[in-house]
C-alpha cells in the first residue's frame, strides 16, 4: 500500500469547532472572517478569522490546571487533538505515539500580554518559557500523556505542512509507528501588527486569486491528523493516504515569492515525484492562495509551469479561515481529506475577476466530483515552500 | 543503511575554535555570555549583513565555514535547530509595538523574527533551493534537525550533502526574564566554576555550530554519525535504561562506548540526570563536559557534536573538558547526552572512521 | 544641496543600517534601488515608515513608493510637495 495512512483528524478554526461544523461552513460558503473580539488590539478595523472562544472558555472546556502555563496556541492545540480523539473513537493514544507540531509564533500572545508584568508579578513568570514554540508542543504532549518523541517545526506559514511531512518520513523510516502531526497558531497583536507593517493585510475580506485582491486576513486555527504505519491501522477507517510531499526553498527574498514561482514549482514537482503520479492525476489543488498580490501571482505561475494548460480545479480556503500562519498547512490538510471523504470541492470565496497575467479561475461553487488526489500547498517566509499530496485509500 | 560522514565542521561560541591547540580558556564573570566576534564581513555581503542579528550572522558564517571545511559549494538540504530562534528581532518588534501602543512600526525586525530566518538566509546566500527545515524544540532542537538529516540520507537517494546545525542567541529583555523564572543563576558564577556550582539555574550563551554531513567519506572526514534519539520526558531513575535501549537499537551496549559527553550545566535541580549516568551506566568511561566552556542554551548540544567530531579526528581529549581522570587514546564510539530542566533529552551517537 | 537632501541621506544611512556609508557618498540623482545604492523591497517598506514618521506623509500603496524612492532628488521633491510636518 503506498503512502502513509491518515486515521484521524481534528480541527478548530473560525469556521467550526468540530469537523461537521467546519464542513457545513465550507458547503454553505460561510466564512469566519470578522472583526476581532477576543484579541484586544488597536487595529480592530482589520478583519480576522478569530475563533469565537475566549481563553477562559477554552480553559473551562478543557478543564486545564490553572497553575500551568497554557498559551492560546496550546489550548487550541489540545482542543484539536481532543477532536481527533473524538472523531476516531479513541480514548487515548498509545504511549509510543509521537507528536510533531508546527507553529510560527508559539506563545507570543502571553509574552505580549505580560511583558511588562514579569518583573513585578511572580505569578506571570510561568509564561516566560511558554513563549517558545517547543514549549507549546510539550504542553500538548503532556496533556495527552505523550512522553517520547516530541518535536516542533517553525518555518513560518509552512510549519504544520512540514510537521505532517516529517511525521510521514518518521513512519516510512520505521522510527515511529504512530504520530500526531499538525499545528496551532493563534491571533496575536505581534503578528497583526507585523503583517500590517508589511502592508499586506486587506481591510476587507480577502479575495484569493482575484485581479483586485489587496492582501490577506490573518486567522487562527489548530489542526492535527493521526498518521499510522500500516500494521497499526487495525479496523480504523483510513481517511486518505499521504503519498507525496516536497519541500523546497525559493531562495529569492526573505518574504516575497519569486516572479517565476520557483520554490512552489520545485515543491509541487517533488511531491508529484514522491507520489509517483503525473500532474494530470491531481483532481483538486487546495492552494496556498493568501490573497496578496505577490503570492497568488507567483503560485499561479508555478501552476502554469507544472500543469501547463491543464490546471486542475483549485481554490483557496483562506477565504473562509483567513491565513492561520503555522496552522494553515494542517487546517488545509484536513480540508483536503474532507474533499476526498465527501467527494466534493470547497469554493474560493470573494472571487470575481481572473488576474490578467494568468487568467486562472478558481472553483467558486461547491462541486461534487470524483476526487482521488488532492494537492495542498503551503508557502512561508524565508522562501519555505511545501506541497503535500493526499490520495484516496484503495 | 548507508553511512553518514561528518565531513565539515565550524563553531562560533564564547570560546575560540582553536581551543584544542593554543588558546587558553576564556573566562566570563557574567551569567549571560556572548559569542566571540567574527570577521563577518569576510564572508557575508555587507548589504545583507547590515540587517542580521547575532543568530543569523553566526548561523550563516559558521555554515559557510563548514562548507569550506568540507570543500562543498552548495548542500542538498539545510537543517537548522534553534530553541529560541531570532530573539533579538522578536524583542525589538515586541518592544516597539508595546511602547508605541501598536503605532507605526518598522517591518524589518518583524520579518526577521521568524524562527526560520537563519535557514532562509543561508538558502538565500547560497542560492540553495533544496529542502530547508527549522526545528525548535527546546534543548532537543539540534537533535531534531540531526534526526531529519538521518532521514534525508535514508529515504532520499539523491542526497549527498546535508548542512545541519544549531544556533541560538540571547537578547537583553528576553534572556533577562530567564533570571526571573530561575533559569539563570541568581548569583554571578564564572563559567569555569560552573560545574562545581551547588545552586539552581545556569549561565546562558550564544553559540552556533554547523556541520556538513555526507554520504561519502572524504579526506576531511571527522567521524560517522550513527543515530540520534529524542525523549521528551523521563524520570532520573529511567535515564540509564532509556540510554541502554537506544544503544541496543544500534546493536551496541554501554560497554561499547568509550567516551560520553554530558550536558552538566551546574543546575543543582537537574544535574542528577548526568550523575545517574556517570555513576552507573558509564562509571568506567571517559566522561566529558562542555557547558563550563560555552554556557547553556537550547542548541548548545551542537557544540558537543563539534567537540566530539574534533576529538574523533584529532584523537585527543584536552584535560579541561574531562570530568574524571580516565583517558582514551583512540575513542571509537562517543555518546552525547543532554537535557534541559529535566526534559527534552537528546542522545547522539558517533563512531570513528576506522571501524 | 538643501538641508532636506542631507537630512534624508542621514536618516537613510541610520534607518537602513548602512554603517559603512557617508552622506557624501550618496549622489542626489543616484538610483536608491537596484544598481545604485542597492536597496531592496524591505528597505522600501522602511522608507514608507520614514516618510510617515518624519514628514507625516502616508503612502497606502507600496507600489507608489517605486517612483517616490527613485533617488534622493525624487524623495525630496515628493516630501516638499506633500509634507504635513
Amino acid at each position: 500500500m503506498k503512502g502513509v495512512a491518515v486515521t484521524g483528524v481534528g480541527i478548530i478554526s473560525s469556521i467550526g469547532k468540530d469537523l461537521e461544523e467546519t464542513r457545513h461552513s465550507l458547503l454553505k460558503g460561510k466564512s469566519g472572517i470578522g472583526f476581532p473580539q477576543n484579541l484586544k488590539t488597536r487595529h480592530n478595523n482589520l478583519p480576522v478569522g478569530e475563533i469565537a472562544l475566549s481563553n477562559s472558555e477554552l480553559n473551562a472546556l478543557l478543564k486545564l490546571n490553572p497553575k500551568s502555563a497554557y498559551t492560546r496556541a496550546t489550548m487550541l492545540g489540545i482542543y484539536a487533538v481532543n477532536q481527533l480523539l473524538d472523531n476516531t473513537d479513541l480514548k487515548n493514544f498509545s504511549s509510543d505515539t509521537g507528536i510533531i507540531s508546527g507553529t510560527s509564533v508559539g506563545g507570543i500572545d502571553m509574552t505580549e500580554r505580560y511583558f511588562k508584568d514579569f518583573e513585578k508579578d511572580p505569578e506571570k513568570r510561568k509564561f516566560i518559557q511558554a513563549q517558545h514554540p517547543g514549549f507549546s508542543t510539550e504542553m500538548i504532549a503532556e496533556y495527552f500523556g505523550l512522553k517520547n518523541f516530541v518535536s516542533t517545526i517553525s518555518t513560518a506559514c509552512s510549519s504544520s505542512a512540514n510537521a505532517i511531512m516529517m511525521g510521514a518520513r518518521m513512519i516510512e523510516s520505521g522510527k515511529l509507528k504512530r504520530v500526531i502531526v499538525g499545528g496551532s497558531d493563534c491571533l496575536t497583536k505581534f503578528t497583526l501588527n507585523g503583517f500590517n507593517s508589511l502592508m499586506i493585510l486587506s481591510g476587507n475580506e480577502c479575495r484569493p486569486f482575484d485581479e483586485n485582491r489587496n492582501g490577506l486576513n490573518l486567522g487562527e486555527a489548530a489542526a492535527f491528523i493521526l498518521l499510522e504505519a500500516d500494521d497499526c491501522i487495525g479496523g480504523k477507517e483510513v481517511l486518505g493516504r499521504l503519498t507525496g510531499y516536497g519541500n523546497a526553498n525559493d531562495a529569492f527574498h526573505q518574504t516575497a515569492s519569486s516572479e517565476n514561482g520557483e520554490g512552489a514549482f520545485l515543491a509541487i514537482s517533488k511531491a508529484l515525484k514522491k507520489a509517483g503520479i503525473s500532474g494530470n492525476e491531481v483532481d483538486y489543488i487546495n492552494a496556498h492562495g493568501t490573497g496578496t498580490k505577490n503570492n497568488d501571482l507567483s503560485e499561479s505561475i508555478a501552476f502554469r509551469r507544472v500543469f501547463g494548460d491543464e490546471i486542475p480545479a483549485f481554490s483557496s480556503t483562506k477565504s473562509f479561515t483567513g491565513h492561520t500562519l503555522g496552522a494553515a498547512g494542517a487546517a488545509e490538510a484536513v480540508f483536503s481529506l474532507l474533499c476526498i471523504r465527501e467527494q466534493e470541492i470547497f469554493p474560493n470565496l470573494n472571487f470575481s475577476t481572473a488576474m490578467k497575467e494568468t487568467g486562472l479561475n478558481p472553483v467558486t461553487e461547491v462541486q461534487k466530483v470524483k476526487i482521488d488526489t488532492v494537492l495542498s500547498n503551503s508557502f512561508g517566509f524565508g522562501g519555505n515552500c511545501t506541497s503535500l499530496i493526499f490520495q484516496k485509500d484503495e | 543503511m548507508s553511512r553518514i560522514y561528518i565531513n565539515g565542521i565550524a563553531s562560533i561560541s564564547p570560546q575560540s575554535e582553536d581551543i584544542f591547540e593554543t588558546e587558553p580558556l576564556k573566562e566570563y564573570q557574567d551569567n549571560i555570555i556572548p559569542a566571540l566576534n567574527q570577521d563577518y564581513k569576510s564572508m557575508i555581503n555587507p548589504m545583507l549583513l547590515r540587517r542580521m542579528s547575532a543568530a543569523v550572522k553566526m548561523g550563516l558564517f559558521s555554515s559557510k565555514k563548514a562548507l569550506l571545511d568540507a570543500k562543498i559549494d552548495i548542500p542538498d538540504s539545510i537543517l537548522v535547530g534553534t530553541g529560541q530562534g531570532c530573539l533579538k528581532d522578536t524583542e525589538n518588534f515586541m518592544v516597539s509595538m508595546l511602547n508605541s501602543e501598536e503605532g507605526l512600526l518598522r517591518p524589518t525586525s518583524f520579518i526577521q523574527s521568524t524562527h526560520n530566518t537563519v535557514g532562509g538566509q543561508i538558502a538565500l546566500d547560497l542560492k540553495c533551493t533544496g529542502y530547508n527545515m527549522t526545528y525548535t524544540q527546546n534543548s532537543a532542537s539540534f537533535e531534531s534537525a540531526l534526526l531529519d538529516s538521518i532521514l534525508q540520507f535514508k529515504s532520499e537517494t539523491e542526497i549527498q550533502n546535508v548542512l545541519v546545525g544549531g544556533v541560538d542567541e540571547t537578547s537583553p529583555a528576553f534572556t533577562g526574564f530567564q533570571k526571573l523564572d530561575g533559569q539563570l543563576k541568581q548569583e554571578p558564577v564564572r563559567n569555569t566554576d560552573l560545574l562545581a556550582s551547588k545552586t539552581s539555574g545556569s549561565i546562558f550563551s550564544e553559540t552556533s555550530s554547523f556541520f556538513i554531513l555526507g554520504s561519502e567519506e572524504s579526506e576531511n572526514s571527522y567521524a560517522e554519525l550513527v543515530d540520534v534519539e529524542i525523549i521528551n520526558s523521563t524520570e532520573v531513575q529511567n535515564i540509564g535504561k532509556r540510554t541502554e535501549q537506544f544503544l541496543q537499537t544500534n546493536n551496541l551496549s554501554s560497554s561499547d562506548i568509550d567516551v560520553v559527553i554530558l550536558g552538566n550545566n551546574g543546575d543543582s535541580r537537574y544535574d542528577s540526570y548526568y550523575h545517574e549516568l556517570r555513576e552507573k551506566l558509564f562509571a568506567g568511561k571517559v566522561q566529558l563536559a562542555f557547558k563550563h566552556l560555552v554556557g547553556e542554551n537550547n542548541s548548545v548540544s551542537a557544540y558537543a557534536f563539534w567537540l566530539a567530531s574534533k576529538i574523533m579526528k584529532e584523537k585527543r581529549i584536552p584535560d579541561f573538558i574531562k570530568l574524571n581522570d580516565l583517558n582514551c587514546k583512540e575513542p571509537r564510539k562517543i555518546l552525547i547526552y543532554n537535557q534541559y530542566l529535566g526534559k527534552n533529552h537528546g542522545l547522539i551517537l558517533l563512531k570513528n572512521l576506522d571501524l | 544641496m538643501s538641508d532636506l537632501h542631507t537630512e534624508l541621506k542621514k536618516s537613510i544611512i541610520e534607518q537602513l543600517n548602512l554603517e559603512d556609508m557617508e552622506v557624501s557618498e550618496i549622489d542626489n540623482d543616484e538610483p536608491l534601488f537596484g544598481d545604485g545604492l542597492g536597496l531592496d523591497s524591505i528597505d522600501a517598506l522602511e522608507l514608507i515608515v520614514l516618510l510617515e514618521k518624519d514628514y507625516g506623509i502616508k503612502l497606502s500603496d507600496p507600489q507608489q513608493g517605486k517612483e517616490v524612492f527613485n533617488s534622493i532628488n525624487t524623495m525630496a521633491d515628493f516630501i516638499e510637495k506633500n509634507r504635513t510636518r
